[in-house]
């Protein structure tokens, strides 16, 4: 159990290329931290540096109480659950699970002990003595948590696990890591891209963009308050509208903002509402329907009932106190 | 995968008969020939041929010199083996640590290979040559006084040092493929697990590269007990003293240097088993035994 401080750390590759800069985290003991954003921004690069897989250009990264930019993976007192799994094909389960804790030399009765009860704990039992090419993508998936959890270490770092699992798989998975984690309340650092995971996760998110934090918040704060329109567009499903305040000069927040964004499920249809839609396409989701059209030659989506009436054009009106604004040149929120 | 369909049955036999007759001629015509021969003896004028049975393998098995043979053969063979796959192994993990680098540091290594046995065979024999070499001058300098012409261990050296020198960059490429084929993230996982880069290479990369390995194990007995002839015979031609003379080239010398064509068949028989029965096992177990 550790805390984890990241201080404007940075990573600058051999070639040159900047994939992280000026990134400054306090990750409390027993925290659930979500890295979230798109594909090469750097995530990974980030959770690598923590594990000590990848060297630190810039900044310190605390682990406990203690620098760990100069020391080695394994007395970084961490443990990784990798995105393929890594689990070593030529040893059986017992043995991928055992191997952490040999090489530790911890006691051989410990370890029988630390196995069966990660074992007990994950379902992986009757699994125990097969090779991972015998399992199934679920089972593997629990055994790398397994590899994890015998460690009994200071912190995990999960590198998008889930991503190789079926849609279905991935949302029960997602639950159980959840509640694993509760249960043992080990800080925890977990890369994905998937917004929808990084949601039902996290204690607090960590938005990240090229290389950069947009914001850090707990799921709701940042659903709530997007502190840019990159955090906006990125988080929330179906997105957010980010529409030029140009395009409808006569809402009342037109005059300061660049942006105005507004969330597909806060508009709904009014006869004498502001807004006026062209719809242009409509999605059927079962409890929800999902209109895509445009006004004043800007795309915008609507959340709405499938029972809402229909037609070409529709007026729109949106909850009060629903409207986000950004600025015209940063794209920062104004408040 | 695609299937093409032939609908003329003789198409494909049209296509085939090239390869087919080149076979047939070069391969299993002449080892026919040898199965035949290995039952006859000719006189000393090659005027009259008796059928002799098994006359022919009793009187090797009986032979003094050939059983030197076949057991300078194997010595040869594990020696060529451990070294050469030895050294690619090394050279191989070297590479894979600095593999973004690596296209120029691959090249060179397989250029070797390149070279035709025969004159890998001379430069070595250049290299080592007692007179006019620069080894056994360098060699000197420590006091070690080389010559291969009537030292047999140095003969011996010789030999295993050409014989796997050329097969060295062979074994590297497939040493490097199979390195390559593991990924990284199980060293990444097994070095978050506290085992040293030791630790590592004995406990994740040897047993993963293991089929590459076995295979190569095979291919380089293989190679050091039959294509390794023109290695010898441009060096030590089998000397000093038989220490050299290795069963592939006892097949030549006693053929068609002693012309005792009897004899050579019996031996090109027994060889042609020994490569049978090496085939059989890579067959067999290449994939069974070894694969995790
Ligand atoms: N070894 C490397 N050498 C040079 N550049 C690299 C290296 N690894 C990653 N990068 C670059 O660093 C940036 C961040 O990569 P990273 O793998 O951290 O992204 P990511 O956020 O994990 O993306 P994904 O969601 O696709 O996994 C990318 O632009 C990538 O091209
Ligand atoms: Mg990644």
């Amino acid at each position: 159990m550790a805390s984890i401080t990241l201080d404007k750390v940075g990573k600058i590759y051999a070639g040159g290329t900047r994939a992280v800069g000026d990134v400054s985290i306090d990750i409390a003991d027993g925290e659930f931290i979500v890295l979230v954003g798109p594909s090469g921004c750097g995530k990974s690069t980030l959770l690598r540096m923590v594990a000590g897989l990848e060297a630190i250009s810039e900044g310190t990264v605390r682990i406990g109480n203690r620098v760990v930019n100069d020391i080695e993976p394994a007395d970084r007192d961490i443990a990784m659950v990798f995105q393929n799994y890594a689990l070593y094909p030529h040893m059986s389960v017992r043995q991928n699970l055992a191997y952490g804790l040999k090489n530790r030399r911890t006691p051989r009765a410990e370890i029988e002990r630390r196995v069966a009860q990660a074992a007990a704990i994950l379902q992986i039992g009757p699994f125990l003595d097969r090779k991972p090419r015998a399992l199934s993508g679920g089972q593997r998936q629990r055994v790398a948590m397994g590899r994890a959890i015998v460690r009994e270490p200071a912190a995990f770092l999960f590198d998008e696990p889930l991503s190789n699992l079926d849609a279905k798989l991935r949302v029960t998975m997602r639950l159980e890591i959840k509640e694993l984690q509760r249960r043992l309340r080990t800080t925890s650092i977990y890369v994905t891209h998937d917004q929808l995971e990084a949601m039902t996760l996290a204690d607090r998110l960590v938005v990240l963009n090229a290389g950069r934090i947009e914001q850090i918040g707990t799921p709701l704060e940042v659903y709530r308050k997007p502190a840019s329109t990159f955090v906006a567009g990125f988080i929330g499903s179906p997105a957010m509208n980010l529409i030029s305040s140009r395009a409808v000069p006569h809402l009342p927040a037109a005059a300061q903002a660049g942006t105005i964004g507004i969330r597909p499920e806060d508009l709904s249809v009014a006869p004498d509402g502001p807004l006026e839609m062209e719809v242009l396409a409509v999605e059927e989701l079962g409890a929800q329907r999902l209109v895509h059209g445009q006004t004043g030659g800007e795309r915008l989506t609507v959340a709405m009932p499938s029972d809402a009436p229909l037609s070409d054009t529709l007026r729109l009106t949106y909850r009060p106190g629903s409207l986000h604004l950004f600025h015209p040149e940063t794209g920062r929120r104004i408040d | 995968m695609k299937r093409t369909l032939f609908r003329n049955q003789w198409l494909p036999w049209l296509l085939l008969a090239p390869q087919l007759a080149i076979t047939f001629v070069f391969f299993l015509w002449p080892a026919a020939q040898a199965v035949r021969q290995s039952f006859l003896r000719q006189d000393a004028f090659g005027i009259n041929t008796s059928f002799v049975g098994l006359a022919n393998f009793r009187a090797l098995w009986n032979s003094p010199e050939y059983l030197n043979s076949l057991q300078v053969t194997a010595v040869f063979a594990v020696l060529v083996t451990v070294l050469s796959m030895g050294l690619s192994l090394l050279l191989a993990v070297a590479l894979d640590r600095m593999i973004r680098s690596a296209s120029l540091y691959t090249t060179l290594l397989v250029w070797p290979y390149a070279v035709a046995p025969a004159v890998a065979g001379i430069l070595w024999w250049f290299i080592f040559n007692p007179t006019i070499g620069i080894m056994p001058y360098v060699l000197e300098g420590i006091g070690y006084d080389w010559n291969h012409i009537s030292s047999k261990s140095d003969a011996l050296i010789l030999v295993v040092i050409a014989s796997a020198w050329k097969q060295i960059s062979y074994n590297f490429l497939f040493f490097v493929a199979g390195l390559q084929s593991i990924p990284a993230s199980l060293r990444e996982a097994a070095a978050i697990d506290g085992a040293g880069p030791v630790r590592r290479f004995f406990d994740i990369t040897l047993p993963l590269l293991s089929p590459t390995t076995f295979f190569l194990l095979v291919v380089n007995i293989v190679y050091a007990m039959f294509d390794t002839f023109a290695v010898i015979d441009a060096t030590t031609e089998g000397g000093p003293a038989q220490a050299t003379n290795i069963l592939v080239y006892k097949v030549y010398f006693d053929g068609f240097v002693g012309q005792n064509l009897g004899s050579s068949a019996a031996q090109s028989v027994i060889l042609m088993g020994i490569v049978i029965a090496l085939t059989a096992i890579q067959f067999r177990y290449v994939e069974k035994k070894v694969a995790y």
